[in-house]
């Protein structure tokens, strides 16, 4: 069977690695293709980059980064972060990573998810989603709402429908952000990674919330995500990927532990 | 040389970066000419199993394939590779090379572990019980797992060519050995350590094997 995939994430800013926390005050914490060397070796399944630049400058930095990265580590990654159109998409792809994530650049342009899927396959298309808990409506039947730029903009967009919506384009994957756990380190947003894992038929990637070992095993059974984001409790060097994978595996999740 | 069969299925960098982070630099070519040159032979590819037989056939390298099948040389397929060495594959319905009988399956859509439907496609990291003994899945721990994303499988008409199975919901093959064939639909190029371990195994490989 499948086992469930840890990922650690990764923020870059102009080719240099940073931790968010709820998207303010980030402080600079190194190389990035070191920091990927490091969590390859230690047996990360998976490996997210976000570009947090937004500049054009910023983007030809990254391309270098993914570029070096990808003869680094052998095993998938993916970038995402401000990508707008299908030649971004092919960049970031030509470079060397396994998947592109789209997030706000999808909201504006579902289009970009279909054209993604069609030009690279579907397995190279992850939809990115910001979510914010907010009161249920008719037109936000879920209660959680799509955000864009960080959390400061709402879209007016069911976190469901949108993610059914994303499916039926092509998308192959979601990586489920919780703008409200992103951060905390209180344990990532259960309900909704469980209403939007049991309702699409792609993989979901939990992310934000994660603060210690406890945190993953909940979403990967009650939340039923496919794989777990991590960041600050491997940055800091709380734990290692080894010791949440035997925590994981000791509570009957399965995790890879060769590598 | 190791040769890389370029056949617009997908971007084939990753395997080429692999190769040469063990130590092994490849051609990547469709020219058959290169390919006759070389002294081993990857066939990798991503996509779906329509297109890859129409650029095959559109380059000549169907019948190059078989033909370098037949010379005994080492042959290493990987993924939309290995697939489209079969007779016939569900996706596109499509007839394919038929180097060796047996045909691509779609995942039914029901299938379940512990009572929870599977998603489809199966993506990410899973087992592989090798069933015998062959030099280029040599020095592999029995723990190892390989990177998988397809949504389509082989399912080799004699059960003498399967030589490695991957559970997910069903039991599969996700590895043939023939001859001088090795085909895997999992990617050792994005399954780490293990993964490079079949890599640099396939390059030192001779092409034979007694079945």
């Amino acid at each position: 069977m499948l086992s469930k995939r840890i990922i650690p994430c990764l923020d870059v800013r102009a080719g240099q690695l940073t931790k968010g926390v709820k998207f303010q005050g980030n402080v600079d914490i190194g190389d990035p293709v070191e920091a990927a060397r490091q969590y390859y070796e230690q047996g990360a399944d998976e490996i997210v980059f976000y570009d947090i630049t937004a500049s054009a400058d910023g983007r030809a930095i990254m391309i270098d980064v993914v570029r070096r990265v990808a003869e680094t580590i052998f095993i998938p990654f993916s970038v995402g972060g401000g990508i707008q159109t299908l030649e971004e998409m092919r960049q970031v792809i030509l470079a060397g990573a396994e998947k592109v994530s789209v997030n706000s650049g999808a909201v504006k342009n579902p289009d970009i998810i279909r054209e993604g899927a069609k030009a690279f396959g579907s397995q190279c298309v992850v939809l990115g989603m910001d979510v914010k808990g907010v009161a249920r409506t008719r037109e936000i039947p879920s209660g959680y709402e799509i955000v864009i730029h960080g959390g400061r903009v709402y879209t007016g967009l069911d976190a469901l429908r949108w993610a059914k919506e994303a499916e039926r384009l092509g998308a192959g994957e979601i990586c489920l952000n919780s703008i409200d756990a992103d951060g905390t380190q209180d344990g990532y947003e259960i309900d909704l990674t469980s209403l939007i894992s049991t309702n699409v038929s792609i993989p979901v990637i939990a992310s934000g919330g994660a603060g210690k070992p406890e945190h993953l095993y909940d979403v990967l059974t009650r939340g039923h995500a496919d794989a777990a984001l991590i960041a600050s409790m491997v940055h800091y060097r709380a734990y290692t990927i080894r010791e949440i994978k035997n925590f994981l595996h000791d509570r009957g999740v399965k995790t890879r532990l060769a590598w | 040389m190791i040769a890389v069969v370029d056949y617009g299925a997908g971007n084939l960098t990753s395997v080429a970066r692999a190769l040469e982070y063990i130590g092994k630099p490849c051609r990547v070519t469709d020219d058959p000419e290169m390919l006759n040159r070389a002294s081993h032979v990857i066939f990798p590819g991503v996509g779906a199993a329509g297109d890859a037989m129409e650029n095959l056939r559109s380059r000549g390298l169907g019948r190059w394939l078989k033909g370098w099948f037949a010379s005994g040389k080492p042959l290493l397929g990987i993924c939309l590779g290995t697939q489209v060495i079969f007779d016939y594959s569900e996706e596109n319905q499509t007839p394919c090379l038929g180097l060796i009988p047996g045909q691509v399956k779609r995942f039914p859509p029901d299938i379940e572990d512990e009572g929870r439907t599977l998603k489809i496609p199966h993506m990410g990291w899973n087992g592989v019980a090798f069933s015998r003994k062959h030099p280029v899945f040599n020095d592999l721990s029995r723990e190892a797992e390989f990177y998988f994303v397809h949504t389509y499988y082989p399912a080799p008409a004699e059960a003498g060519h399967v030589i490695g199975r991957t559970e997910y919901g069903l039991t599969f093959c996700s590895a043939v050995a023939v001859r001088n064939l090795v085909a895997v639909q999992f990617h050792p190029e994005k399954s780490g350590t293990p993964g490079l371990k079949i890599l640099e195994n396939f390059c030192t490989w001779d092409g034979t094997y007694a079945e």
